[in-house]
């Protein structure tokens, strides 16, 4: 069976409607079946259906994302409480240990993400990856440092993803490869994106599933639990009426 | 070509580029198409290589993989197929 590829991390100035469809276009013609776009925490319903519908035009598959800066983890908390049946991505920004542990262990996060320049205080170790691991949560990498960076910061960035890979791939914890492409000019191709992997030597099978079967499970796993025919995991509504 | 050879070097540095076997084999500059030769133990490095290239002479640029094959014969059905 063909593999379907995804971009969870595709940012779009939603202000401007060129360069929106713009990307939408260029990422479905390099080969993705799904994107998802980070969104504002209280964009429209309109602006997401409009959304919806320039993906639709292009033939790709859209998935909303919301990305999470916390402060405190009681902040976290309460975004998850208010955010987490709004979208079909959550995405938390670690930019302490506090708030990386917290949001580790909240079955809530789907994605752990890690700024470029903070990757180097190594906030995805073992205890981390353990959390994640029993909470569901993946490891998010954005392509685009390795991309814009050069020498000494970007030799700096791959030893800290290869030594966050190695825990994770440890820890069974699965990892996403993203764009977090905010220009079309820094949009890969699947297979070039899996490439680039190599670079912080996740295998090519691994490589491949970061890019398509890890980040189209969250996606149906949530799109499952958001249905209103959802009842718990494993058991949905099929049927409603007296006859049932 | 230079672009390409600065690539895998800063990647992957002399030892790396000198196991790829980089050749140029056709340049079409009105089709933006390069035809690059490489060993085929190398062509995940010579990918990874391309798609780094974010500048070429301080322009922005992208470059991308539209196929690769064993024989520049069955290249070129591949895209007359694909792309035709």
């Amino acid at each position: 069976m063909k593999r379907k590829y995804a971009d969870l991390h595709v940012c779009l100035d939603l202000e401007n409607d060129e360069h929106v469809a713009c990307m939408i276009r260029k990422t479905s013609e390099l080969g993705y079946q799904l994107m998802a776009i980070p969104l504002p925490q209280n964009l429209s319903e309109e602006k997401i259906r409009t959304l919806q519908d320039v993906c639709r035009e292009y033939k790709i598959d859209f998935a909303s994302r919301v990305d999470l800066r916390p402060r405190t983890s009681n902040e976290l908390i309460k975004s998850l409480r208010k955010l987490r049946r709004k979208f079909e991505i959550i995405a938390v920004m670690c930019e302490s240990r506090h708030i990386a542990r917290q949001a580790a262990k909240d079955r809530r996060v789907d994605l752990l993400s890690f700024p470029g320049h903070d990757r180097r205080r190594g906030f995805f170790d073992k205890a981390e990856a353990e959390l994640a691991s029993n909470a569901l949560g993946c490891l998010e990498i954005d392509l685009k440092p390795l991309l814009t960076q050069g020498g000494r910061e970007r030799i700096r960035l791959l030893s800290s993803l290869r030594r966050e890979v190695a825990t994770a791939v440890d820890f069974h914890v699965p990892v996403i490869v993203s764009s977090g492409a905010s220009n079309e000019l820094l949009l890969r191709k699947p297979r070039e994106a899996a490439a680039l992997t190599s670079l912080f030597d996740l295998d090519e099978v691994s490589a491949l599933e970061a890019i398509s079967k890890n980040p189209m499970a969250i996606v149906k796993r949530n799109r499952e639990k958001l249905s209103p025919k959802f009842v718990a995991p494993g058991i949905r509504l099929i049927r409603r009426g007296k006859d049932c | 070509m230079s672009a390409v050879w600065d690539a895998v070097l800063r990647l992957y540095g002399e030892y790396g580029a000198s196991r790829v076997g980089l050749a140029l084999i056709d340049y079409d500059a009105a089709k933006k198409l390069v035809i690059l030769r490489t060993s085929h133990a190398t062509v995940g490095m010579v990918r990874a290589a391309l798609a780094s290239i974010t500048k070429v002479h301080d322009r922005p640029v992208a470059v991308h993989v539209l196929a690769v094959s064993g024989t520049i014969r069955a290249l070129s059905k591949k895209m007359t197929r694909k792309y035709a």
